[in-house]
C-alpha cells in the first residue's frame, strides 16, 4: 500500500485541525449552515434522514488489517456497532454525532484515513479494479496511477468548488471495465503503446444518476508523463464552463454531450498545451517511487492446486461451491483472490459489524498480507491467500457468515442505503434486495441461474448503479407511495451499458414476482451456456415485457 | 475597521467599486465592470486616478487579455462563494498570462476558502462585510504544506527539497 510519508500525515493532521475549528465555529453559529455545508461534505458529513452519515475515504478500496481495526473502533465508540461498504468502495457510519466528529476523523487519522473530498462538489476517491496487482488480465497495476491521481486531486485549490461532483476511475484491463470506466466522468484506460511504453486512453463524461450515458473518448493517447497535467486540462475546462445554475445539468457529461466531443476536446487541448511539459510533468523517479509503495507481497514459490485443496475440493461439496464462486484465479500460481460476500439474506447489502472487521482484519493478517479491498459491488476482498490455505480460510469466513457462496449471482445484490438512511430516497432498498433474496433461496437453482447482476437504488441519484445492472431497480415515487421501476440489459461487467426501461413501476409487494417471471423467462429461453445478459441480448425486451406484464401469466 | 487583506496582513481599501448602472467618478481608484472597460477604454485610460476591472463569473481573462499591462489589479467577484469559476480565472491569469498585479477576490469572500484562493494566486481578500477580517486572516495558514504546485510554487510536493 502507500506508505504515508511526513507530508502526508501533516496534512491530514492539519486537516483535522481545521474542521475542528470550522465545526466549534458552526456550533457556535458564527458559520451559517449553507457556508458549513460544503466544509462538511468536503469532510465526508452529511446530514441525513435519522442521523448524519459520515463517509470514509477508501482509496481505490485498498485498506490495512490496522485500518480496519479502527473502523472497528468507530464503530463500537461513535456508532451503533456497524458500517457499510459502499458502490465507490468508501466506508460510510450511519450514526455519528456532528460533535463527535472531529474526534472521529482524529482517531482515523492516526492510520491514515479520513473523510477528504468524499462528498460535495469536488474531485471524489479515485476507484479502480478491486483486484489490482493479482488479476492475471491486467496490463499493469494501476494503483501506482491511482496514487498519483490522489494526491493531485487532494485539496487541489483549483477544483474545490465545481459545478458538481466529479469521480475518476481507473482500469488497466483491456476489453473489460472491471473498474466501470464507461460511466465515471472520467475514466482512465492504461495502455501501451507499440513500443511498449504506458499510455491511458481519457474518457469523459459518462455517469449514471438523472441522465445516464457512457463517456466519450476524448484523449487518444496520453503519454504517461502527461497524465496529470491533461486530468488537470479536463478539469479547468468543467470548472469554467460546467453548468452551475442547474444542479440536474451540473455534471461534466452535460457539457460533454450539449457542445459535442469534438469541442470538448478542442477546448481541453488548448489548456493542455499550456501545461503540457511543465512542472506537473511526472518523472521516472516519482512514478517508480509510487510503484515501489505497492510491491509484490513476498510470495511463496508454490504450486497450483496443491495436495490440501484438490483433497478439500473432493471431500466437502459446500467448499467446492465457494471456492469455484467466491474465489478467482490470481496472477501468482498457488494463490488465489477470495471475495468475502456480504450478502447473505437478511444483512442489509455491504453492512459489516465491528466484529467481523475485526476478525476479517485478523485473517488478512494471517493469510493475507494484512491487507484488504472494497468492492464496488460491496463485498470485501482478501487478495492473496495461499491455495493450500483456502479451506481454513472459508471455514472462519463461513463461521461469520462471510461465506455466501453467490459471489456475481443473483443474490449478490447490489444496493444502496435507500429509504431506510438516506434523506434523498423515494423509496427502500434493503427490504427489496431482502425479498427477492429469500424468493431465491435455493442454492442449486441459484448456481443453475448464473451470473446475474441486480442492482438496487432508491432514487435517480442511482448510488446502487441501478442502470448498470443487468436487472436494475429504481425506487420512485409515486403519489406518496413507494413504487419500482424495472430496467434489463445493463452491464457493468465487461462493457459499461446504460439498461433499457422495461415498462410501468410496480409496487413494493410485486417486485420479487417481477424479477421471477424475468429470470423465468430467461431459464426457459436460454441456448447452452447463456448468461442472463447474453439471452437478454439476443432476444431484446419485448418477450420479457410480455411475461410480465401479461397478467394472464 | 477595513476588510480588506493584502498579501497576508490587513490593508487600506483605497478603491471604490464602480457598478455597470454608476458613473465613473472624476478621480480616485476605481474598479469598472467589464463591460465599461470594453466601451470606456479610451477614456478610462485618462482617468484621474488607477482602473482595475472586476471580472463576474463568465468573464474570461482572455477578454482583457491585451490590455493587462495597463490594470494594477484585477478583481473577480464571487456572487456566492461556492461558484468556482473565479479559481481558474485567476490561476490563468498569473500562469498563462503572466499577470503580475494584483488579484483581488470580492463579494462573498470568507475565510474558509482563502487558503485555496491564495494558491490560486489571489493576493488580496475583500472579506464580506459581515466578518471579521482579522479573524479570517487565520484561514491562510490553516495548511503549512500542499501536494500540488500552484501559482506560487508551480512544483509538485515530491519536487520541492
Ligand atoms: S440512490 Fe438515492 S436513495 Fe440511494 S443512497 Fe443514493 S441518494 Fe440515497
Amino acid at each position: 500500500m502507500y506508505v504515508y510519508q511526513d507530508y502526508d500525515q501533516r496534512l491530514l493532521d492539519e486537516r483535522v485541525a481545521q474542521f475542528r475549528d470550522q465545526t466549534q465555529r458552526y456550533l457556535a453559529g458564527e458559520l451559517r449552515e449553507e457556508e458549513f455545508r460544503p466544509l462538511r461534505l468536503q469532510n465526508g458529513l452529511y446530514v441525513q434522514r435519522y442521523a448524519p452519515m459520515l463517509r470514509i475515504a477508501v482509496p481505490y478500496g485498498m485498506l490495512s488489517s490496522p485500518q480496519l481495526r479502527m473502523l472497528a473502533h468507530v464503530c463500537r465508540e461513535w456508532d451503533k456497532g456497524y458500517c457499510h461498504v459502499s458502490t465507490r468502495q468508501n466506508i460510510q457510519f450511519n450514526w455519528p454525532a456532528v460533535e463527535d466528529v472531529p474526534d472521529i476523523l482524529a482517531a482515523l487519522a492516526s492510520v491514515q484515513m479520513h473523510g477528504i473530498q468524499t462528498s460535495g462538489n469536488c474531485i471524489r476517491n479515485t476507484t479502480t479494479d478491486e483486484f489490482a496487482g493479482v488479476n492475471p488480465k491486467e496490463i499493469e497495476d494501476p494503483r501506482p496511477w491511482c496514487e498519483l491521481i490522489r494526491q493531485w486531486s487532494t485539496f487541489n485549490p483549483e477544483f474545490a468548488y465545481l459545478p458538481r461532483k466529479f469521480k475518476i476511475a481507473v482500469n488497466a484491463v483491456p476489453d473489460e471495465d472491471p473498474a466501470l470506466i464507461g460511466v465515471h466522468d472520467i475514466g482512465v484506460q492504461i495502455v501501451k503503446n507499440t513500443a511498449g511504453e504506458t499510455g491511458f486512453q481519457v474518457w469523459v463524461g459518462g455517469g449514471l444518476g438523472r441522465t445516464p450515458m457512457t463517456g466519450e473518448l476524448i484523449g487518444e493517447y496520453v503519454p504517461w508523463q502527461d497524465l496529470l497535467a491533461y486530468l488537470e486540462a479536463v478539469l479547468r475546462v468543467y470548472n469554467k464552463y460546467g453548468i452551475r445554475d442547474n444542479k440536474y445539468k451540473a455534471r461534466v457529461k452535460i457539457i460533454v454531450k450539449a457542445m459535442g466531443a469534438e469541442k470538448f476536446r478542442s477546448l481541453t487541448e488548448r489548456e493542455f498545451a499550456d501545461l503540457q511539459g511543465g512542472p506537473m510533468t511526472l518523472t521516472t523517479a516519482e512514478v517508480e517511487r509510487m510503484r515501489a509503495c505497492f510491491p509484490t507481497p513476498a510470495y511463496d514459490a508454490i504450486a497450483d492446486m496443491p495436495a490440501a485443496l484438490q483433497e478439500a475440493l473432493a471431500s466437502n461439496k459446500a467448499f467446492s461451491r465457494w471456492y469455484h464462486t467466491n474465489t478467482r484465479s490470481h496472477k501468482q500460481s498457488g494463490y488465489r483472490a477470495v471475495t468475502l460476500s456480504l450478502k447473505k439474506t437478511g444483512r442489509a447489502p455491504g453492512d459489516i459489524t465491528d466484529e467481523e472487521l475485526d476478525t476479517v482484519a485478523e485473517l488478512s493478517d494471517r493469510y493475507s498480507f494484512g491487507e484488504i479491498r472494497n468492492t464496488h459491488q460491496q463485498n470485501m476482498v482478501l487478495g492473496d491467500v495461499r491455495q493450500d490455505q483456502l479451506f481454513e480460510v472459508w471455514q472462519a469466513l463461513d463461521a461469520m457468515g462471510l461465506a455466501t457462496p453467490n459471489f456475481k449471482l443473483l443474490t449478490d445484490i447490489v444496493a444502496c442505503p435507500g429509504g431506510d438512511f438516506c434523506s434523498l430516497a423515494n423509496a427502500k432498498s434493503i427490504p427489496i434486495a431482502e425479498a427477492i433474496q429469500r424468493r431465491f433461496d435455493d442454492l442449486d437453482y441459484l448456481h443453475d441461474i448464473g451470473e446475474l447482476d441486480i442492482n438496487i437504488s432508491g432514487c435517480m441519484n442511482a448510488c446502487g448503479h441501478h442502470h448498470i445492472g443487468h436487472i436494475g431497480i429504481l425506487g420512485v415515487d409515486k403519489k406518496g407511495r413507494e413504487f419500482y421501476q424495472v430496467t434489463l440489459g445493463g452491464r457493468g461487467d465487461k462493457i459499461s451499458r446504460i439498461g433499457d426501461k422495461m415498462g410501468p413501476s410496480f409496487d413494493t409487494d410485486e417486485v420479487a414476482d417481477v424479477i421471477e417471471k424475468v429470470v423465468n423467462l430467461y431459464v426457459e429461453q436460454r441456448l447452452d451456456g447463456e448468461l442472463f445478459i447474453d439471452t437478454y441480448e439476443r432476444i431484446g425486451m419485448q418477450p420479457f415485457k410480455e411475461r410480465v406484464y401479461d397478467s394472464a401469466n | 475597521m477595513t476588510q480588506l487583506i493584502k498579501d497576508g496582513a490587513l490593508a487600506e481599501n483605497d478603491w471604490t467599486r464602480v457598478g455597470a448602472e454608476d458613473s465613473i467618478p472624476a478621480s480616485g481608484n476605481i474598479i469598472v465592470s467589464l463591460a465599461a472597460w470594453q466601451e470606456q477604454k479610451v477614456s478610462l485610460r485618462n482617468h484621474d486616478g488607477q482602473v482595475a476591472v472586476c471580472l463576474e463569473p463568465g468573464e474570461e481573462p482572455e477578454q482583457i487579455a491585451d490590455d493587462l499591462a495597463d490594470l494594477p489589479m484585477i478583481a473577480i467577484h464571487f456572487p456566492a462563494f461556492a461558484d468556482g469559476r473565479g479559481y481558474s480565472y485567476a490561476r490563468e491569469l498569473r500562469t498563462r498570462y503572466n499577470y503580475k498585479g494584483e488579484i483581488r477576490a470580492i463579494g462573498d469572500v470568507l475565510q474558509d476558502q482563502l487558503f485555496y484562493l491564495w494558491r490560486c494566486g489571489f493576493n488580496a481578500f475583500d472579506i464580506r462585510a459581515d466578518r471579521d477580517a482579522t479573524a479570517a486572516l487565520k484561514g491562510l495558514t490553516d495548511f503549512t504544506v500542499t501536494y500540488q504546485g500552484d501559482a506560487r510554487d508551480p512544483r509538485p510536493v515530491y519536487q520541492r527539497t
